[in-house]
C-alpha cells in the first residue's frame, strides 16, 4: 500500500489530465505536497529510528529533551519514534479503508443502480447499515472479534459503504437516462460493457472525493476507537492509540498526546483540503450529489 | 477462648458508653453528604454472585457479617456476641449480639445467618471447603447458631470472617433462599448504610443513607472489625469512566473521595494543597503472571522457571506502577509484610536474569513452540505487563505473540483448555489484592487442575501441603506449612509473581477518619 | 401524499428487522461470554456452565433468537445480565441527558454555523471566507476527545469559570445548573457540526446566489439583506436539515466519547459499559434503539421537505 494509490484509480488518458488540472487548484496541491510528506516519513522514517515498542521503565514518563524528541511515555517508549511509525499505520489505515470501502460501494452500488431486481435488497441493507452508528458498530466488531489492523480496518470500512454506495448509484440513475446510454441499451450492448465503458467513467470523478473523505474520517474514527478502548493494539503503534494510552497522562505529560494530535489534525486536515479541490474542480455538480 | 469476648465488650461498653452517647449526632444538624468516586461501576448487587470487588464493598455499605478481619488480619466479632467451641473443637456455637435489625425493621434472627451462610457455601471456595467439612449448620434458638463439623477443621473463623469476595454477608433468610446462581432482587440489610433502590442508575450513581437503627459495637475501629458507626447522613457513589475527569472532579471541589486514582495522577494531586493521596491498603496488589500448564511450552517446569528468571519484578512495576513509593518487590507468595510471609525457594523470582533465563530455556530444549500471551489493552496495568512479559521471553528467547483483547474476551479465553489453535491460550496477566492470596487456601495457589484455578497447575505434593494448612493448629505449625506450599509452587513455576503494588486513595482534606483495610470502608469517615 | 408516507414508514419495517438480526448474529458469534465475566476469578467450569444456563446463553442460537424477537413483539428489549434491571428501564434513566446534549449541539450548531456559511458565501473569496472556511476543515480534523480535554484544560482548570463534568437535570435542578453544566459537552459535540453545516450553507447559498431569480431581485435593487433573508436562506434550508439527518449517526457516535470525556450518565456510555462487560440485552436493545431514532428521523425529514420547499411534492 503506497500513497501513489489513490490518485491513480484509473489510467485512463482523460483522468490523468483531469489530474493535471486538479493540481493547479492551491488546495489540492499544498495539500498534496503536506500529505506527500508525511506519505515519505511514513515510509522510509522507520528505519531512521530507534525500535517504537522497545520498553524503558526507568525512563518513563519523561519531557522532550534528552530522553528523545518527543519525550517518552508510560512505558518508557520513545514517543518520536512511535509517531513516525504511528505515520505509517495511520496512512495505512486511511487508505485501506479509502479504497476498500470505495472499491465494495463502487461493486453494490453498479449492481443496485443497474439491476432492480437487487436494488431493493442492497438498499434496504445499507439503510439498515447506515442507521446503525458508525462508530457503536466499530466498537461493537472489534470488542467482540478481537483487535487486530485488520479488524480495525474492516470495523471501520462497514459503516463507510452505505454512503459510497448511494452515490454511486444515484450516478449509475442519472447516467442510464442519457441518450449516449439508451441508444448503447438499444444497440444490444451487453450490460458489463455499458457498466464499464459509460457508467464507470462518470462515477471516477466523485468517488476520488469521496474517498478522500472517508480516508480522513478513517484516520479520526482509528483514534476515537482508540480512546474508547477498541483500538489497534498497543503493539503497533498508530496515531491513535498512542494519544489513547497516554490519555491518563494528559495533564502531566501533554506531549504524549500533542504530538500524535497534531500529527493526525494536520494529516487529516491536509487530506480534506485535497477532498475540497478536487471537489472544487473535478465536476462543481458533484458537490450536489456527495450528500 | 470461651467467651472472652463478652468480659472485653462489656469492659469497652462500660469505658465508652457516656462517650458513645455524647458523640450522637445533634438533632438540627444539615444533611451531610459524602461523594465518592469508587473504583468500579457497581453493575449488579448480589455480593454472593459475583465476586467483583465493587459489589463486595457494596455488601460492606448495606450488610453486616458474623465476624471481620482486624487489621493484623485476626477474625474479630463482628454481629456475633459470644461464642465458643466444644472440647473436641467440632462443635461452635454463635450468639447474635442484640440490637440487631434489618433495614425493614426485622430483628436479625439465627434463622438469617443459617440461610445466609448455606446460600454463600454453594458459591466461595472457602465457603464451600468449610461446608464440605460440615455435618450441620442449625439455629439453634432465635440468637444462637450451632455449627457442627464432620472433622477436624481449622479454618471456620477465618472462613465466616473472611474479608473479601465473596464475603457471607447475612442477609434475611427470604432473601438468602433465592438459588445462588439467580441475582437477589430485595436488598434489605442489617449494615450501617440503607441501599437507595430508587436513586441508583447503574453505570452512573448509587445512593446509600444512614442506617438509623444500626447499633454498633463499641470497641475501635479495626479495619472490618469494631464499631461501624456511619458518620454521614449520605453516602453517594459516582462512577467516572475516565480518569482524567475524575481527578479534576476532585481537584474542582465536585467529589470529596476518589478511591482509585492511576498512580501516576499521584504527582498531580498531591501538588493540591485541599487534598491528601495517601495508601490505605496495607497489603497493596500482587502482579501475577500466569501459565498455562496444559499447553507447550509451559507444559514443563523448567520451561516455566525459565520464563520466570526473566522476569524482573523492578521493570513491571517501574511500566505499570511508576514511582517506587506504590510498589515493592516481593519474592514471597504471601504478600510481604504479612504473618506467612517468607522466602523459601524464591531465587528463581527474584533473579531477574535474561542471560540466565537464556542459559536455563536452552537446556530444556525449547523447540520454538510460540507463546500466545493474551493482552487486556483496556486494564492499563495488565496491558503493561504484557508488554513487558513479551519483551523480556523475546529476548530470553521465547518465540512470543502477543494478541490484544479486552478483558471480558481475556476471563472468557482463560477457561479453556484447548490448543492455541482451537481458542487456548499461554500466558496471561492478573493481580490478586494482598487479601486474596495471604494463605496457601487462595485458589490462586492450588495444585488440582480438575478443581484448581485457570492455567490448571498439578502437584500433588502441594495440594497435600495446602490440605495440612486447613487443619494447622498453631500459628507456628502454619507457617511451616505454608513455607512448604511456597517451596512447592516455586519448584513447579506455578506463576510469575511481578510485585506488590498499591493504590493510593485521594481525597479533599475535609475528608476525616478513612479506615486503614485492603477493602474501602465509608463507616467512620465524617465530612465537614 | 398519503400514500408515500405510508409506503415510506412500512419500507422502514425489512430495514428494522435486518438491523435486529445482524446485530444478534453479530454478537452471538463473537468471543467473550458474560457467564464467564460473572463468575469470576474464583469460579470453576461447573458455576460458568450454570450461570450460562441460568441466563438461557446454553440454548441453541435460533430459539434465542425467536425468544428475543418474541419480547421484542411486546416492546420488552429485555433485561440486562449484570444489573437485573429492564432495557427499556436502563433506557428511561439515561436517555434525558442524551436527547438534550444532541439537542443543545443541533441547535447552538445551527445558531453558529448558518450566519457563519451565509457570510462566507456571500464574501465567496474574500478572508473572511477562508478563515470561515479554515476552519470548517479543521473542525473535521481534531479528535472530538483532544478537543473535550483542551476546553476542560482552559475552561474549567484554568479559568475556574465551568465545571469539570457532570449532568445536572433541567426538570430537577433547573435551567441555570443545566446550562452551566451543559455548555462544555455542547461545544465539543458541535465543533464537528459547526463545520458541517457551515460548509453546506455556503455551498448551498452561493448556489442559490448564482439563481436567476436572485439575479432578478438583484437587477430589481433589492438589499443584500433582503435577498439573504428572501431567498437564499430559504431555498438553502433544505441542505441545512439533510445534514442534520446525516448527523444524527454521527452525533451519536460523537454522544459516546463526550459523554466519556464529561461524566454525563447517557446512552453513549450505557453501550459503551455494555459492549465491554458483554451484556447481550443491552447491547443489542441499544443498537436496535439507536438505528430506530434514525430512522424515525430521517424519516421526518423527508416529510418536512414538502414544507420546507415546496418544489418538492410527492
Amino acid at each position: 500500500m503506497t500513497y501513489a494509490t489513490l490518485p491513480a484509480a484509473s489510467e485512463k488518458p482523460q483522468d490523468i489530465s483531469l489530474i493535471r488540472h486538479a493540481l493547479r487548484n492551491r488546495g489540492v496541491f499544498w495539500g498534496g505536497v503536506v500529505l506527500l510528506l508525511i506519505a515519505v516519513i511514513a515510509i522510509i522514517g522507520p528505519f531512521f529510528v530507534v525500535d517504537p515498542t522497545a520498553l524503558n521503565p526507568i525512563n518513563r514518563l519523561k519531557p522532550p529533551g534528552a530522553a528523545g524528541l518527543f519525550g517518552t511515555d508510560m512505558l518508557g517508549r520513545d514517543v518520536y519514534s512511535r509517531v513516525v511509525n504511528g505515520a505509517q499505520v495511520s496512512l495505512v489505515v486511511g487508505l485501506s479503508v479509502a479504497v476498500i470501502a470505495v472499491a465494495l460501494g463502487l461493486f453494490l452500488g453498479l449492481i443496485a443502480g443497474y439491476i432492480r431486481l437487487m436494488d431493493a435488497l442492497i438498499m434496504r441493507l445499507m439503510d439498515g447499515l447506515m442507521s446503525i452508528p458508525a462508530i457503536l458498530l466499530a466498537i461493537a466488531l472489534i470488542s467482540l472479534s478481537g483487535a487486530t489492523l485488520a479488524t480495525v480496518i474492516v470495523a471501520i470500512v462497514i459503516p463507510e459503504i452505505p454512503r459510497v454506495v448511494r452515490l454511486v448509484r444515484s450516478v449509475v440513475l442519472t447516467v442510464r437516462e442519457e441518450p449516449y446510454v439508451e441508444a448503447a441499451i438499444s444497440a444490444g450492448t451487453k450490460v458489463p460493457t455499458i457498466l464499464v465503458r459509460h457508467v464507470l467513467p462518470n462515477t471516477i470523478a466523485p468517488l476520488i472525493v469521496q474517498a478522500t473523505y472517508i480516508c480522513g474520517s478513517a484516520m479520526l474514527t482509528e483514534s476515537i476507537l482508540g480512546f474508547l478502548g477498541a483500538g489497534i493494539p498497543p503493539e503497533i503503534p498508530s496515531w491513535g492509540n498512542i494519544m489513547s494510552e497516554g490519555r491518563t497522562f494528559f495533564q502531566l505529560t501533554p506531549w504524549i498526546i500533542f504530538f500524535p494530535g497534531v500529527c493526525l489534525a494536520l494529516t487529516v486536515l491536509a487530506v480534506n483540503v485535497v477532498g475540497d479541490g478536487l471537489r472544487d474542480t473535478l465536476d462543481p455538480r458533484i458537490a450536489k450529489a456527495m450528500r | 477462648m470461651l467467651g472472652w469476648t463478652t468480659r472485653r465488650s462489656l469492659l469497652a461498653a462500660l469505658l465508652a458508653g457516656p462517650l458513645a452517647l455524647g458523640a450522637l449526632p445533634g438533632v438540627a444538624q444539615a444533611e451531610t453528604t459524602l461523594r465518592v468516586i469508587p473504583h468500579a461501576d457497581l453493575k449488579n448487587l448480589d455480593p454472593i454472585w459475583t465476586t467483583a470487588y465493587i459489589t463486595r464493598n457494596h455488601g460492606y455499605m448495606i450488610y453486616d457479617t458474623l465476624f471481620a478481619m482486624n487489621e493484623n488480619f485476626e477474625p474479630q466479632p463482628q454481629m456475633v456476641d459470644t461464642w465458643e467451641t466444644s472440647e473436641d473443637g467440632l462443635t461452635w456455637t454463635f450468639v447474635l449480639r442484640d440490637g440487631l435489625t434489618f433495614h425493614d425493621g426485622a430483628p436479625v434472627t439465627a434463622a438469617d445467618v443459617v440461610a445466609s451462610l448455606e446460600r454463600w457455601g454453594k458459591r466461595d471456595g472457602m465457603g464451600q471447603q468449610l461446608f464440605a467439612n460440615t455435618a450441620s449448620l442449625e439455629a439453634k434458638d432465635d440468637k444462637t447458631v450451632v455449627l457442627t463439623l464432620a472433622n477436624e477443621y481449622g479454618l471456620v473463623l477465618e472462613s465466616i470472617g473472611k474479608i473479601s469476595s465473596n464475603v457471607p454477608f447475612i442477609m434475611p433468610a427470604r432473601v438468602a433462599a433465592t438459588d445462588p446462581f439467580e441475582q437477589i432482587t430485595d436488598f434489605t440489610g442489617s449494615g450501617p448504610f440503607v441501599f437507595q433502590e430508587d436513586q441508583w442508575v447503574p453505570g452512573s450513581t448509587v445512593v446509600y443513607t444512614k442506617f438509623e437503627d444500626y447499633v454498633p459495637r463499641e470497641e475501635p475501629v479495626s479495619a472490618a472489625s469494631g464499631g461501624k458507626v456511619a458518620k454521614v447522613d449520605k453516602v453517594v457513589w459516582t462512577y467516572f469512566p475516565d480518569q482524567t475527569t475524575a481527578m479534576n472532579a476532585l481537584m474542582a471541589g465536585e467529589v470529596d473521595f476518589f478511591e482509585q486514582p492511576a498512580n501516576d495522577l499521584a504527582p498531580l494531586l498531591e501538588a493540591n494543597p485541599d487534598i491528601t493521596v495517601q495508601v490505605n491498603d496495607p497489603l497493596g496488589n500482587i502482579g501475577f503472571a500466569r501459565f498455562n500448564h496444559l499447553l507447550p511450552p509451559f507444559d514443563n517446569a523448567d520451561v516455566r522457571r525459565a520464563a520466570m528468571m526473566a522476569m524482573k519484578q523492578e521493570d513491571y512495576m517501574a511500566a505499570a506502577v511508576g514511582d517506587p513509593k506504590f510498589w515493592k518487590t516481593c519474592y514471597s507468595v504471601f504478600p510481604c509484610g504479612t504473618p506467612l510471609d517468607n522466602d523459601v525457594g524464591s531465587e528463581v523470582m527474584s533473579m531477574g536474569d535474561i542471560d540466565a533465563a537464556k542459559a536455563a530455556l536452552a537446556e530444556t530444549g525449547y523447540d520454538g513452540t510460540p507463546v500466545v500471551i493474551m493482552q487486556p489493552t483496556d486494564i492499563p496495568i495488565l496491558s503493561a505487563f504484557s508488554l513487558v512479559t513479551a519483551e523480556k521471553l523475546r529476548n530470553a528467547g521465547f518465540e512470543v505473540e502477543v494478541q490484544a483483547m479486552d478483558w471480558s474476551t481475556l476471563t472468557s479465553r482463560r477457561a479453556s483448555r484447548d490448543p492455541v489453535a482451537d481458542g487456548g491460550w499461554n500466558m496471561f496477566h492478573t493481580w490478586w489484592i494482598g487479601a486474596d492470596v495471604i494463605d496457601p487456601m487462595a485458589i490462586a495457589f492450588s495444585g488440582d487442575p480438575d478443581a484448581g484455578w485457570f492455567g490448571w497447575a498439578e502437584d500433588a505434593a502441594l495440594e497435600e501441603a495446602r490440605a495440612a494448612f486447613a487443619v494447622a493448629g498453631t500459628e507456628e505449625e502454619k507457617k511451616e506449612v505454608a513455607q512448604t506450599v511456597q517451596d512447592r509452587l516455586w519448584s513447579i513455576g506455578a506463576s510469575g509473581q511481578l510485585g506488590q503494588f498499591f493504590n493510593p486513595v485521594a481525597y479533599r482534606n475535609n475528608v476525616q477518619g478513612l479506615i486503614e483495610s485492603p477493602v474501602q470502608f465509608f463507616w467512620n469517615i465524617s465530612v465537614e | 401524499m398519503t400514500r408515500y408516507i405510508t409506503m415510506r414508514v412500512l419500507s422502514t419495517i425489512p430495514v428494522m428487522v435486518l438491523v435486529a438480526l445482524f446485530v444478534f448474529l453479530m454478537l452471538r458469534l463473537a468471543p467473550g461470554d458474560p457467564a464467564s465475566v460473572i463468575a469470576g476469578d474464583y469460579a470453576t467450569a461447573e458455576d460458568v456452565a450454570r450461570i450460562r444456563e441460568q441466563l438461557g446463553l446454553s440454548d441453541p442460537i435460533v430459539v434465542q433468537f425467536v425468544r428475543w424477537v418474541g419480547a421484542l413483539a411486546q416492546g420488552d428489549l429485555g433485561t440486562s445480565i449484570f444489573s437485573g434491571k429492564p432495557v427499556t428501564e436502563l433506557i428511561g434513566q439515561r436517555i434525558e441527558p442524551t436527547i438534550l446534549l444532541a439537542l443543545t449541539t443541533i441547535v447552538f450548531a445551527v445558531v453558529v454555523a448558518v450566519p457563519l456559511g451565509t457570510i462566507a458565501a456571500f464574501r465567496a473569496g474574500s478572508l473572511l471566507d477562508r478563515v470561515v472556511m479554515l476552519f470548517s476543515v479543521s473542525g473535521f480534523s481534531v479528535p472530538v476527545f483532544v478537543l473535550g480535554y483542551i476546553l476542560i484544560y482552559t475552561f474549567s482548570m484554568s479559568l475556574k469559570v465551568l465545571p469539570v463534568q457532570g449532568y445536572k437535570s433541567p426538570f430537577v435542578e433547573g435551567l441555570g445548573p443545566f446550562l452551566y453544566h451543559i455548555t462544555l459537552p455542547t461545544v465539543t459535540l458541535s465543533v464537528i457540526f459547526i463545520a458541517l453545516i457551515a460548509r453546506m450553507t455556503r455551498a448551498s447559498v452561493i448556489e442559490v446566489l448564482e439563481e436567476d431569480y436572485i439575479r432578478t431581485a438583484r437587477a430589481k435593487g433589492q438589499s443584500e439583506l433582503t435577498i439573504l433573508m428572501r431567498h437564499a436562506l430559504r431555498n438553502a434550508a433544505v441542505p441545512v436539515v439533510t445534514v442534520i439527518g446525516i448527523g444524527i449517526a454521527l452525533l451519536i457516535g460523537g454522544v459516546v466519547v463526550t459523554e466519556s470525556v464529561f461524566n454525563i450518565p447517557g446512552l453513549g456510555r450505557l453501550v459503551l459499559d455494555a459492549v465491554l462487560a458483554r451484556d447481550y440485552p443491552i447491547i443489542q436493545g441499544l443498537i436496535l434503539f439507536f438505528s430506530f431514532i434514525y430512522i424515525f428521523i430521517n424519516l421526518m425529514i423527508d416529510l418536512s421537505y414538502t414544507l420546507l420547499d415546496p418544489r418538492i411534492r410527492y
